[in-house]
């Protein structure tokens, strides 16, 4: 991996399309490590790289059955990101009804004013 | 008497390093840019439900900055300024932003283009924001982020959503 910045969080992790691409085949259901590597045409040494890194910060989580790695996505590490757009989004929306209001004022126009 | 809520806005990202919010409005193109650039309409709406803004000054000509003060519920005061580039009345209005909070700012500031349409009366405002604050560049962009975000985005709201 090109910088160790890119295994500090959440934010970061999603910063590649490859693991981008894990964690949508993720969003459908636990899967082995093997469809994984299908799903990617990678080698797996890299799918392995990436799945570590997203363990490290909390995106999968993984458990063996037998002699296969089963890996799934965890919803809760995706939080920081989904709170960071919910915040933007939830603050241009209060700014946005607010200019709601002041638009049906200037609409009413200075004719009603008086009332 | 307008109809007070017109929608939500919509957010896509439609680049690694853009944030482009769109939003329709039950008035026509003049009173939203009206409302959009006057100091004393600035100050019912930008702040949001979150304080009060006590400060709008805005000098509407290329070259001219703007500067909002919001002093928070909490008593914090935010500061946002930056600068007018680009200025077609009630079309097109191009400005940088900067967050004051963060030291250095004004070396690289956000870039925000908004484009104003009117269809039937009700104008579409978008509103595309350029990132480069060190916060939001650092955390997301500048540390490798190659394809767009919407993918993960998509993934992760199915899956974040449901697990609030």
């Amino acid at each position: 991996m090109a910088r160790a910045a890119t295994t500090t969080d959440a934010f970061n992790a999603v910063a590649e399309p490859r693991r981008r691409q894990i964690i949508d085949l993720l969003a459908g259901g636990e899967r082995p490590v093997n469809d994984l590597v299908a799903g990617l045409g990678l080698a797996q040494p890299q799918v392995s790289k990436h799945l570590r890194v997203l363990r490290e910060v909390g995106l999968v989580d993984v458990r063996d059955v037998g002699r296969q790695r089963l890996y799934r996505l965890n919803g809760r590490g995706l939080k920081p990101i989904h709170d960071w757009v919910s915040a933007y989004e939830r603050l241009w929306n209060e700014r946005f009804e607010q200019m709601d209001a002041v638009l049906a004022d200037l609409k009413d126009g200075p004719n009603d004013r008086e009332e | 008497m307008a109809a007070a809520t017109t929608g939500t806005a919509v957010m896509t990202f439609p680049s690694d390093t853009q944030i482009l919010v769109t939003r329709d409005f039950d008035a026509p193109r003049h009173l939203v840019w009206q409302v959009w650039t006057t100091p004393e309409h600035v100050k019912r709406w930008w702040g949001g439900k979150r304080g009060q803004v006590t400060l709008a000054e805005v000098d509407l000509r290329v070259g001219g900055r703007w500067r909002y003060v919001m002093t928070a519920n909490r008593g914090s005061e935010v500061a946002f300024h930056g600068e007018f580039r680009e200025i077609v009345p009630e079309e097109r209005l191009v400005h940088t932003e900067v967050y004051e909070g963060v030291p250095d700012g004004d070396a690289d500031p956000a870039v925000v283009t908004n484009v104003f349409t009117e269809v039937d009366g009700r104008t579409r405002v978008t509103m595309l924001t350029e990132l480069s604050s060190k916060e939001v560049r650092d955390a997301i962009v500048e540390t490798g982020m190659e394809g767009g975000m919407q993918e993960a985005l998509d993934a992760l709201e199915q899956v974040a959503i449901s697990l609030l």
